[in-house]
């Protein structure tokens, strides 16, 4: 499971973070699958489309608070050097800094959607709309930060976790794409193509990557973090 | 001061959500376009259309309070 | 009309007699219109004279006299002529009284397909519309005229640009002049709406926009603006010289002054007209030279006004008044007759096609029920439809008016309902019986497929 220290035991803060950041993905998908729903009118007696409505917004605020405690926890966690700085700016921390920093960038998209959302009488229709399709980049990014970062990535757990959010979130892409094709179809297409790379990529990358040999160190942990044993493969 | 429900049909693209929320004054018509009661709203109908007015998806449902003393200005408030 | 006094005094209420000899009281604004081109802006001056106003002069005096104006506007009792008979007055006071420095729109875009008499002003008397909006813009304090003209009337747009250019600075050498410029139009049917005017000029499309806030209030660069129709403004151009009792020595008491109509159709000389208010329908084709064929109906006021048919077409004068009981009004100044060989079935199923296609497509309930509405009335026309389909023209008509964000859909509806009334046997016997002699005949009503020779125009202006 986790990476064994020399010196502590991992700390309450550490399964935190983990727990706070596959919850906070969960609730992401809901967020982005309730979206769609909403978007494409769906509604039945027992569902209302203000139900569908309301609940894709709170869902969406939900999943802000797991996010917010997410970084809060592994902040607060003295395991890994993570500073408050890394949760907003990208790519300027010391513990894998490249993964890490897509988890600020993914947060950072967030952010600026749910802003938008709160503030959205005071902009035009049109600008609220564009910056609310930035949840479509923020939520691949929050995935590979996700497997990225997460010690856990080889457990079965996570994997199965990121793998149904994967589908659900692309067939949702999928079905709202679909639905009035072929209309603005530049903007359709580069969505499917997206989806498509993107899910290529994952299918590649996956066992040469996360799931592969030596990762925590590839993906640039603190050396001074590493298990010593050279030999020992992170357990399943 | 009496408040009213008024729709934007420009921006109205016939989401239903103020209909589900406000059946009183609102109903839909065979396209799913609001058909508005605007007679003047009373008590808790006021906070109902209100809500109503925040869940529109496009902001095309308006509160409008009238100001009869003064015989017309009309202030338009987005839920 | 011009020469036959007789003619015209008909239906016209009784005013005392003047002591002095008659004048011809008509033409008004054709008085003097040249039979090509326009007229220059000296032949102008040595017709009308100079308009009397404020020359250069102290902040107060300005605003006193532009408060005159208005006064006397209202003494007038001029109403708008782009359609709505809004009292000119009121509308003046509204954009004087808000905040900001006003702007004057000249409105000729004219997309009624059956009208010609704005772009007939444009071109042959364009210095009576300038005039017209130089004194609105000192009434309203406004610092800008822009003239709208249609951008296929090419000759329009020529001949207005010549007069701006001839008249420099104005002519009064007042400080107050307002700047003049000239801007063409889309020609679709509502581009001259005053929020898609408004909507247009800015920089958007030329389709309307939601009010609140009304163009009077908040217009063009958010600034009070003033909007009229450009014959209005040539009314007012003849007001400032002549004032409002010389304005209603004819027409009626709710309706006062004269105003221009479009006549076409089976007549000798179709085309623009100035009449008074109150003269009868049969007073206008006789001056027109007489029809050419029997007459089935009348469309007055454009595509968003109403048929009067049968019988009740002996007894029809032009004004509100004696409109009303027939569901009509005068609207852009249309009077489109059609012939007794036409269909009137086959032509509202045409014209209710053209205005759903027409439709900005802002609106629900306008996309949708004037599309059901034009699909019906076709299918009447073919014999198609389902039964009870009169029962359906009617609901969507109720689910179609007053729910979009202007008033096309209103008029669309309005030109449906009416011609179901007029020709109600015309229309349940193409249900039953399907297309008829009529429906394979060309068609009549103009649609710009077929736009109403300009040459017409003319032609049929009145001789001095």
């Amino acid at each position: 499971m986790s990476v064994q220290l020399a010196s502590a035991g991992p700390s309450l803060y550490w399964y935190l973070t983990r727990s706070t950041g596959a919850v906070a993905l969960l609730l992401l998908s809901f967020a982005i699958v309730l979206g769609v729903l909403d978007v494409q009118r769906w509604s039945t007696p027992r569902w209302p489309r203000f139900v569908v409505d309301s609940l894709h917004r709170n869902v969406s605020l939900l999943a802000m608070a797991f996010l917010v405690a997410h970084i809060l926890t592994s902040v607060l966690d003295s395991f890994a050097p993570i500073g408050l700085i890394d949760a907003v700016i990208p790519f300027v921390g010391s513990y894998r800094p490249f993964w890490l920093g897509l988890g600020a960038v993914s947060f950072d998209l967030i952010l600026a959607v749910i802003l938008t959302s709160l503030l959205r009488q005071r902009m035009g229709f049109a600008t609220w709309r564009a910056i609310h399709w930035l949840t479509y980049a923020s939520w691949p990014i929050a995935l590979l930060h996700g497997l990225g970062t997460g010690s856990d990535v080889k457990s079965s757990w996570l994997l199965l976790l990121s793998i149904a959010c994967a589908v659900i979130v692309a067939a949702s892409v999928l079905a709202r794409v679909i639905s009035g094709w072929p209309a603005n179809l530049g903007l359709r297409g580069a969505a499917l193509g997206g989806t498509g790379v993107f899910s290529l990529f994952l299918l590649l990358w996956l066992p040469h990557g996360p799931l592969g040999s030596e990762w925590p160190r590839r993906s640039g942990t603190p050396s001074a973090l590493l298990p010593h044993h050279s030999s020992s493969s992170p357990s399943k | 001061m009496s408040h009213r429900v008024r729709v934007n049909p420009i921006t109205c693209e016939a989401h239903g959500m103020c209909a589900e929320l406000l059946p009183e004054r609102i109903t839909l018509d065979e396209w799913g376009y609001p058909l508005l009661d605007e007679t003047p709203l009373h008590g808790s109908q006021v906070e109902h259309a209100i809500r109503a007015a925040r869940a529109c998806p496009t902001f095309a449902l308006l509160v409008q309070r009238d100001r009869s003393a003064r015989g017309g200005r009309v202030r338009a408030r987005q839920g | 009309m011009s020469g036959s006094q007789t003619a015209m005094t008909e239906v016209r209420p009784s005013p005392p007699q003047p002591q002095e000899p008659a004048v011809p009281a008509l033409p008004r604004l054709l008085a003097g219109i040249p039979p090509h081109g326009a007229m220059s802006l000296d032949e102008h001056l040595a017709l009308h004279g100079a308009v009397p106003g404020a020359r250069a002069g102290r902040r107060r005096q300005t605003r006193e006299h532009a408060a005159m104006l208005i006064d006397e506007i209202e003494r007038s009792g001029l109403l708008g002529r782009g359609g709505a008979s809004f009292p000119t007055a009121t509308k003046m006071r509204a954009v004087a009284g808000a905040r900001g420095r006003a702007i004057v729109i000249a409105n000729g875009a004219e997309g009624e397909p059956a009208s010609l008499k704005d772009r007939t002003l444009l071109e042959t008397l364009p210095h009576l519309v300038l005039d017209g909006g130089i004194v609105a813009a000192e009434a309203v304090g406004a610092d800008e005229l822009i003239v709208c003209a249609c951008e296929s009337a090419g000759a329009s747009v020529e001949s207005m640009e010549r007069a701006i250019a001839e008249r420099g600075r104005g002519i009064a050498g007042s400080e107050h002049t307002p700047n003049v410029h000239l801007r063409t139009v889309p020609s679709h049917y509502v581009a001259g709406q005053e929020s898609a005017l408004v909507n247009y000029l800015g920089g958007g499309p030329a389709k309307p926009t939601f009010t609140p806030p009304m163009p009077f209030e908040q217009g063009l660069r958010r600034r009070p603006t003033l909007i009229n129709n450009v014959e209005t403004l040539a009314h007012i151009a003849l007001i400032a010289r002549h004032g409002a009792s010389w304005f209603r020595q004819l027409g009626t008491a709710t309706q006062p002054g004269s105003t221009l109509v479009t006549l076409s159709g089976p007549v000798a000389h179709p085309g623009v007209y100035e009449i008074e208010h109150g003269a009868s329908l049969s007073s206008l084709i006789e001056a027109s030279g007489g029809t050419t064929a029997r007459v089935r109906g009348v469309l007055l006021g454009g595509y968003a006004g109403a048929w009067v048919g049968g019988e009740r077409l002996h007894g029809v004068a032009l004004s509100k008044e004696h409109l009303a009981p027939h569901g009509a009004t005068l609207g852009a100044g249309v009077v489109l007759l059609l012939s007794e060989q036409a269909c009137p079935v086959a032509e509202t199923a045409r014209v209710a096609r053209w205005m759903a296609g027409q439709s900005a497509r802002q609106c629900g309930p306008c996309i949708h029920g004037l599309d059901s509405l034009a699909d019906t009335i076709e299918e009447i026309a073919a014999g198609t439809a389902q039964p009870k389909a009169v029962q359906r023209v009617e609901r969507l008509a109720s689910l179609t008016a007053r729910r979009g964000a202007c008033a096309h859909p209103d008029g669309a509806v309005n030109l449906i309902l009416s011609a179901l009334e007029a020709f109600e046997g015309e229309f349940a016997d193409h249900a039953r019986h399907g297309p008829c002699d009529g429906c394979t005949r060309p068609p009549e009503l103009p649609l710009p497929a077929r736009p109403l020779s300009e040459e017409s125009a003319r032609k049929a202006a009145p001789r001095r």
